[in-house]
Formats: structure tokens, C-alpha cells, sequence
């Protein structure tokens, strides 16, 4: 595709996205500086003596009016400065680089496990309306929506790793097995596999599946009711009726003829509940000691450490707009009315 | 006449009686689904325990024992007691007031805001529609959670602080549920008659499309109520929501959390209390929708 | 008529069991079509429709279909199990339906949705299959049909769009096809066109023709023979020449409501109905 035509195709898109963007920036910029009684104070701690308390003033540029302050946070923004971390004294933006593989590793496997159970499901509860089938996938699907994802990962662990003992505890790696792999990728399965180092594989696995396991469970129940009720959209239509008339068995009108649409919105949910998910590794992380994103960002947030807060914010936020500008192209490429 | 003759006069007398009327067809139809039938009683009884949280309790919420600390379910104490020795079940119970009243004030809060800029943009349209849409998609694409913790974390923990930072994240939805809704109603006959007899914009749209709003919003707010009740608790799990020593579900379970593996109970029963509750609200939410809005009941 | 009827129906009911009680979309069905153009007329809600999904066995839940007789060329559809059903549809007996922008899957290639047709009855590798459908596309007399075949739903005409649902409905070489209402979504001015094209291929290869329909005169002119239903049932069936000389009061009421260019009036009569005709 050339530039113009891209341009010409995803211009509203593109648009819409720095708007957004502008958004976010505005609202985390609020956060930070407007909300605190006293964002000073916020940075020193209460007990630093005046003349420091009037150096960091100075230093934050809150003498400054209000939209001077937003320029300079603009402008700071955009040399990807998002300040120092108070707690590791890094760059925030270095720290999260180093956390944010551990997270996208875990929402990914959450998300693909959610989406191969969720979107057969969804298909199974569509054709089989009012059945017992219907019944289960639906509450199944409506405890998801009424479960606390912290509680729920406890209750895994609690289970399957003191009870049953199948699963690797908290963390990302068995201590004995911590160090061997150097990162390349930063995402243990990938980079134990890439060196062969099988052993480190299998322990990096086992601690993943439970976390991955418990998000991919809010992935399902998102997924499994939307595909339901997409379907039974679908299943009504003409061409449905055309397909059968056709002589075409039932699994294929429904798996690749109704499927076929339904996947068109479909899409964007799938988007949508990856984007959950990474906000869900904000608790579950806590709850598995996961060192990823989320729980830099808690941890942060206990020790008041805003910049690092604020930081995360935006770049879970970035995210967020970037998976949505995604799923908008995506949807354009698997919908040939929409090109 | 009986009363349920009355109700179903097909030509009712008053204004009153086919109001009534309407609402029993609907409790009727409510009535078949057994689903949502649970899911009112759960709230049902969550208001019941919630005022009468003092009587049904067995202990102080707040009295610690250090002597009976972490004992587990027993008769004396049928969901055990925590790392102080407070009695858990009544603890539970006084939660439910904490867990209502979170719900119901981002609620208030959330829906009018929702209603006025739902309503004003849809009624309006032009670039007055264009604008407010577009904020509420730019707070739409946000991480809701992510940014409600930040929130509390800029205004510091606390409950009142909680359900600001919920609301601050919550009213987008309502907004374009309003909105659509209001797009229909505005094209309307009778809004029209109503604009020929030269009601003024603010009363058209206070009086005559806000209230035919109202049936979807309580829908939406229903089922919403879950996820405020799952928002306020991860608030509270992380310490940033209800302060200790208060009861509160999720900063109960996260003082369970160090004695998972050996004292589960302490954990569990608030984690049970959440789910419960949040699946109550979800199925009346459910249930609602297929009564009164039949257009997206399947 | 040659020999036995390709299909034989009698006593056709459909009935949809609803929370409000019972209706009853065909009641008490009969007729038998040999290699001939059937035309099927009534007002819309008169069961033309649920006949044809009837015989095909597609009928919706929760409607319920019974016959005392339903078979084709001497088979009895009523005791066929779903594969031997599916083996039947498209192969034997297959339908054109409305509306080419709804009966069209819209995320799919339309020449692909001709092949697919094609691939289910007949064992052929997909070059072939692409071959057969391309030739199938210019005998509905689409031009570059080549071009067309990639083309996806949204981006053909209602005409073509049409004319590329026939060739699917056909391409299998069924014996007997049901049109239900197919050139009522198109414009005046093609509907015409498809409907030669129907005729010349109906006609061509022998096949047997039910055609659904509202409109009477249309029905006359292109049909062999016409059965006029009303609520469910069957009011009469005659010639379609013998049209003009119709004797049941409706198929009567239904012929005077058409506006006659030769003899203008000033207000058109509109149709009583009796409900005598609705009793046993």
C-alpha cells in the first residue's frame, strides 16, 4: 500500500488517534499536577526543609501557569521523558521497558487461551439457544463478569499450587532457575527457547499458566458472550438460508459462513480484551508477584511514587489507543464492504 | 374487579393504571426467567443484610480478640476469625453497607452526568454532538481501572476518594447509551408537537427526552453495578480504597492474602461475598434487559 | 405434464408454536409439479413462502412441518435423515431467494460462493470448480466473468447480484428450483432480464419451476400454470391462459385491483376478503 493511499484510507483514524492521545495526555497531565493539593509536596515528602521545597518547585515549573506547565509536559513527553522513578531512581521509561515484556507475556497467553475456548463457545451457545449448553456457557460467562480477578488468582493458588501442587508458584521463575537465561526478547518462554535451555522452558511455563490461566478466564467470558450473541445475528440472516439451500452441512454454515461475519465484530472485542487484560495484570500481577507492568505500577502507587505512576499510566493508555487504531485496521482488511 | 383485572384493563381509566398496568406485564415477563429471578434475590437480600447489618451480625465487626486469632468456620464463628481475632461473618455483613453505599453514590453520581451529556449531544446534534462524543470516546479508550488508581493515588486513599476516581471513570458509557436513545426520541412526532408549541430546547430536553432515557440508563447502571462493586474492591485489595479497620470486602481479602495457604477462610468468605453479589447484579441486569428493552434482548 | 411429478405434496402444513398460541402459516397444502413453470401467487403473510422452505426443510424453530405426502420423484422427504436431506438441496431441489443483498454471504468472493455450490455435489479439484463457475457465470450472461467472479457482494448490482444467485442455485444442476419473490428487490428495469434469463435456463434444461410471487400479472405471463393462495391455503389452481376467465371471487378481487392501461378508472377496487374461504 503507498503512503497516500494509506493516508487516504486511515486519515480519520490516524486523526482520531492523536486526539485521543492529546486526551490522555491531558488527563494523566491532570493527575499529576492538578489533583494533589500539592504536587511539591507530593515530590519532597513532608518533611524536606524550605529551601529544597523551593528548588523542586522551581525544578517542576509549578511557578509557571497552568498551560505553560502542559507545554513543557508536552514537550517532555515527546523526547520520551517521563521522569525518574523516586523508588528504583531510573528513568521511568527505562523501568518499564524492563517490566513490560512480563506483562505483554502474560496477557498474550491470557488472551490466546481465552480466545480459543471463548470464540468456540460462544459459537456452541448460539447454535444450541436455550439448551443446557446455552445455560452453562452463559453463566460461566456471567461469573467471569462477577468474579474479583485478585481473588480468583489466590484461589488458583491456594488450589493448584498448595493443594494440588501442578502449577509453579508466585513469580516468573523457580528460584534455582533464575539468571540462567540472558534476555533477548525479555519474554522467558521466548528467550529460553531461542537458547535451548528447556529446563528453563518447562519451570518458566509452569508459573505462567496459572496467571495466564485466571486472565484468560475474563478473556473467555468477554468473548464466549459477544461470539453468542454476534452468531445468533448472523444465524438470521439470508445468506444463511442461501448456504443451507445450497446443501452445505451445518458445520460449515455455521463455522465458516456465520463465523465468517460474526468475526468482523469480533475482532475489535478480541482487541478490546486484550486491552483488559493488560489493565487486569495490574491486580493479578500483585496477587502472583509477577514482575511485570502492573505490578510496577502498584507498587508505585504504595509508595506514592507518581512519576512512575503517571508513567505507567500513559504507556497502558498508549496501549489502549494503539490496540483500538489496530482493531479499526483490522476490521477494514477482514470486512470487504469496509475498504 | 380484581386487582389483576384492573391491571390488565386493555382500556385502562388513568394515566396511573396503565402505568401500573405496563409494570406488571413486565413483572410477568420478569417472572419467567428464573436466572434473573435469583439474581433479584441476591440484591434483595443484599439490602436486607445491609440494613440490618447490626442484627444479623454475631459480633463486633470491629472488637479484636487477640486470644482468638485465625480460628477457622465453626459455630462460635461461621466464617472464622482474621489475623486480630474479629469475627469474619459479621464482618461480611457490615461490608455489604460499605459495598451499597460505594455502589449507589457512583451510581448518582454517574448517571445524571451521563444523562445531561448523552441527552444534550444526541438532542442537539451539530458540532455540540460532535464534541461531546468525542471526549466521551477519548475517556472510552482509557484504562478505566489504571486510571481510577492513579486518581485516588494523586487524591490520596480513602473511600469518599474511591468512588470520585470510579465515577471520574465510569460515566462514558452512560452518555452513549443516552445518546442513542435521545437520536431516536428527537425525531419523534411528539417531540416535534412539543417544539411547535414552543417548549423551549432545555425543557424538551428535560422534560420529554431525559425521562424516556431513564428505562435504558437503569438497565445499563444494573449492569454496570458489578463492575463498580469489582472496581471498588480492587481499589480496597490495593489499599487505596476503604481505610482499615473497616470492613471492606476487598481489603479483607487482601489481609487474608499472607495466610492463604494455611487460614484459606480468611480470604475466602469476602471473595465469596463479592462474587455473590456481583452475580446477583448482573443476572437482575440481564433479566431487566429483556423486560425493558426488548430491543436488544435476544 | 410427463409421467410421475418430480414433486408431490399433499396436506402441507406449517405451524409455528408460539407463547401466544398456535398460527398457522400453511394449512393443508396439495399440488404436484412435473417439468413446468409453477407460479405460486397470494398477498404477502399468505404461506407462499413457508411452502417453499417446507419442501426444502427449512423451516425455522419453532415451526413444525406435516404432510400426508411430500416427495420428490417418488422419495419421501418427510423420513430423510439431515445428510440425506443436505445431499438433496442444491443437488435436486434448490431455491433463489429475495434479495441478493441480504441472500449473499458478504465476506465472501461471489465466484466463490458459486464454486462452493458446485464443489459440494460434485467431485472436482478447485481449478475445475473455477473453470465450471465462470462458465456458469456467462450463461446468466454476465460479461467479464472473469472479473466479476472476485468480486464480493457489496460491489456487484442487484441485477447482477441476482443473475450470480441463479447461477448458484443452478450450477449444481438441480431438477426442480424454487423462486421465492426473486426479481421483487430489483429495479423494474432488470427485472426483466433476470427473469429471460430464469426462462431460457429453466426451460433449456428441463427443470421443474416453482415461481413465489405477488404479482399476478407477472405470474400470468411467465408461468404454465397458477395457484392462488390465500391465508394459508390454496383458492384455486388454473392454466395461467385461463387467468382472464378466473372464477374464485379473490383470484377475481386480485385481478381487478391491477390498473389496466386500456381501461383507465378512476379508483382502483380494493380486495374483499371472505371468511368463508378461511373455513375447512
Amino acid at each position: 500500500m503507498t503512503f497516500a493511499r494509506t493516508t487516504k484510507l486511515f486519515g480519520r483514524e490516524i486523526a482520531a488517534v492523536a486526539v485521543t492521545f492529546l486526551g490522555l495526555l491531558l488527563v494523566t497531565f491532570f493527575i499529576g499536577r492538578v489533583v494533589p493539593i500539592d504536587p511539591v509536596l507530593a515530590a519532597v515528602g513532608d518533611r524536606a526543609p524550605a529551601e529544597v521545597y523551593e528548588r523542586v518547585k522551581v525544578e517542576l515549573g509549578l511557578h509557571l501557569p497552568l498551560y505553560e506547565q502542559f507545554w513543557l509536559y508536552l514537550k517532555k513527553i515527546a523526547q520520551g521523558d517521563l521522569g525518574r522513578s523516586v523508588l528504583t531512581s531510573n528513568t521511568v521509561l527505562a523501568d518499564i521497558g524492563r517490566v513490560f515484556p512480563a506483562t505483554l507475556e502474560l496477557a498474550t497467553l491470557g488472551t490466546i487461551i481465552g480466545v480459543s475456548i471463548g470464540v468456540p463457545a460462544g459459537v456452541l451457545a448460539a447454535i444450541h439457544r436455550g439448551t443446557w449448553i446455552d445455560q452453562v456457557v452463559r453463566v460461566v460467562g456471567l461469573f467471569g463478569f462477577s468474579v474479583p480477578v485478585f481473588w480468583l488468582g489466590l484461589m488458583g493458588l491456594l488450589v493448584f499450587y498448595r493443594i494440588l501442587g501442578v502449577v509453579g508458584g508466585p513469580g516468573r521463575l523457580g528460584v534455582a532457575f533464575e539468571d540462567i537465561v540472558d534476555p533477548i526478547t525479555g519474554v522467558i518462554l521466548l528467550d529460553a527457547a531461542l537458547r535451548g535451555e528447556w529446563e528453563v522452558f518447562r519451570n518458566a511455563f509452569s508459573h505462567l499458566i496459572l496467571p495466564a490461566c485466571v486472565l484468560g478466564y475474563f478473556s473467555l467470558a468477554y468473548v464466549s458472550r459477544m461470539t453468542r450473541s454476534f452468531m445468533l445475528e448472523q444465524l438470521r440472516q439470508e445468506y444463511v438460508t442461501t448456504a443451507r439451500v445450497k446443501g452445505l452441512p451445518e458445520r460449515r454454515v455455521v463455522w465458516r459462513h456465520a463465523l465468517g461475519n460474526a468475526m468482523v465484530p469480533l475482532i475489535t472485542v478480541i482487541a478490546l480484551s486484550y486491552a483488559n487484560l493488560l489493565e487486569g495484570s495490574v491486580l493479578t500481577e500483585t496477587v502472583f508477584a509477577w514482575p511485570g507492568l502492573g505490578r510496577y505500577i502498584t507498587n508505585s502507587l504504595l509508595n506514592a511514587d507518581m512519576n512512575a505512576v503517571l508513567g505507567g499510566t500513559l504507556v497502558v493508555g498508549a496501549v489502549f489507543i494503539g490496540l483500538n487504531l489496530l482493531a479499526d485496521i483490522l476490521y477494514r482488511l477482514v470486512d470487504p464492504r469496509a475498504r | 374487579m380484581s386487582t389483576r383485572a384492573w391491571l390488565l384493563a386493555p382500556t385502562p381509566g388513568s394515566r396511573l393504571q396503565s402505568r401500573l398496568g405496563q409494570a406488571y406485564l413486565r413483572w410477568l415477563a420478569f417472572r419467567t426467567n428464573p436466572l434473573a429471578c435469583v439474581g433479584l434475590a441476591i440484591v434483595v437480600l443484599l439490602l436486607l443484610a445491609a440494613l440490618l447489618a447490626p442484627w444479623i451480625a454475631t459480633h463486633d465487626p470491629l472488637a479484636q480478640s487477640l486470644g482468638r486469632r485465625l480460628l477457622p468456620p465453626s459455630a462460635a464463628h461461621y466464617f472464622g476469625t482474621d489475623a486480630l481475632g474479629r469475627d469474619i461473618f459479621s464482618r461480611v455483613v457490615h461490608g455489604a453497607r460499605i459495598t451499597l453505599v460505594v455502589v449507589l453514590l457512583v451510581v448518582v453520581t454517574v448517571g445524571p452526568i451521563g444523562l445531561l451529556v448523552g441527552t444534550t449531544a444526541g438532542y442537539a446534534g451539530g458540532w455540540i454532538d460532535t464534541a461531546l462524543m468525542r471526549v466521551t470516546d477519548i475517556f472510552l479508550a482509557f484504562p478505566r481501572l489504571i486510571l481510577a488508581l492513579a486518581f485516588v493515588a494523586a487524591l490520596g486513599p480513602g473511600i469518599e476518594n474511591a468512588v470520585i476516581a470510579i465515577a471520574f471513570t465510569a460515566w462514558p458509557p452512560y452518555a452513549r447509551v443516552a445518546r442513542a436513545e435521545a437520536l431516536v426520541i428527537r425525531n419523534a412526532d411528539y417531540i416535534a408537537a412539543v417544539r411547535l408549541q414552543g417548549a423551549s430546547p432545555v425543557r424538551i430536553v428535560l422534560r420529554h427526552v431525559m425521562p424516556l432515557c431513564v428505562p435504558s440508563l437503569i438497565v445499563r447502571s444494573t449492569l454496570d453495578m458489578a463492575g463498580i462493586i469489582l472496581t471498588a474492591a480492587g481499589l480496597g485489595f490495593l489499599g487505596l480504597g476503604a481505610q482499615p479497620p473497616l470492613p471492606e470486602w476487598g481489603a479483607m481479602i487482601a489481609a487474608g492474602r499472607e495466610f492463604i495457604f494455611d487460614q484459606w477462610w480468611v480470604a475466602t468468605a469476602p471473595g465469596v461475598a463479592i462474587c455473590v453479589v456481583a452475580l446477583g447484579f448482573n443476572l437482575l441486569g440481564d433479566g431487566l434487559r429483556d423486560v425493558l428493552d426488548p430491543k436488544q434482548g435476544q | 405434464m410427463d409421467g410421475a411429478p418430480l414433486l408431490d405434496v399433499a396436506d402441507l402444513h406449517v405451524r409455528f408454536h408460539t407463547r401466544t398460541g398456535i398460527v398457522e402459516a400453511v394449512r393443508g397444502l396439495s399440488f404436484a409439479l412435473g417439468r413446468e413453470k409453477l407460479g405460486v401467487v397470494g398477498e404477502s403473510g399468505s404461506g407462499k413462502s413457508m411452502t417453499g422452505r417446507a419442501i426444502l426443510g427449512l423451516v425455522p424453530p419453532p415451526g413444525e412441518v406435516t404432510a400426508s405426502r411430500l416427495a420428490f420423484k417418488g422419495r419421501d422427504l418427510r423420513t430423510l435423515a439431515g445428510p440425506e436431506l443436505r445431499a438433496l438441496r442444491g443437488r435436486h431441489i434448490s431455491m433463489v431467494l429475495q434479495d441478493p443483498k441480504f441472500s449473499l454471504n458478504p465476506v465472501m468472493r461471489v465466484g466463490d460462493q458459486i464454486a462452493e455450490a458446485y464443489r459440494q455435489h460434485h467431485r472436482v479439484n478447485r481449478r475445475d470448480a473455477h473453470a465450471r463457475s465462470i462458465a456458469m457465470l456467462e450463461k446468466v450472461r454476465i460479461r467479464d466473468a472473469r472479473r466479476v467472479y472476485d468480486l464480493y457482494p457489496h460491489e456487484v448490482s442487484g441485477g447482477m447480484g441476482q443473475r450470480i444467485m441463479i447461477a448458484m442455485m443452478l450450477i449444481p444442476e438441480p431438477d426442480v428450483i424454487i423462486a421465492d419473490e426473486p426479481t421483487s428487490a430489483l429495479d423494474v428495469t432488470v427485472q426483466m432480464q433476470v427473469l429471460a434469463i430464469l426462462d431460457d435456463l429453466v426451460t433449456e434444461r428441463g427443470m421443474g419451476l416453482i415461481f413465489i410471487s405477488h404479482d399476478l400479472a407477472l405470474v400470468g405471463s411467465f408461468c404454465d400454470r397458477v395457484l392462488v393462495m390465500y391465508g394459508g391455503r390454496v383458492m384455486e389452481t388454473l392454466a395461467a391462459r385461463d387467468l382472464a376467465h378466473a372464477t374464485h371471487p379473490y383470484t377475481r378481487g386480485l385481478l381487478s385491483c391491477l390498473p389496466q392501461l386500456d381501461k383507465p378508472t378512476a379508483v382502483l377496487p380494493t380486495l374483499t376478503r371472505d371468511p368463508s374461504w378461511m373455513g375447512s
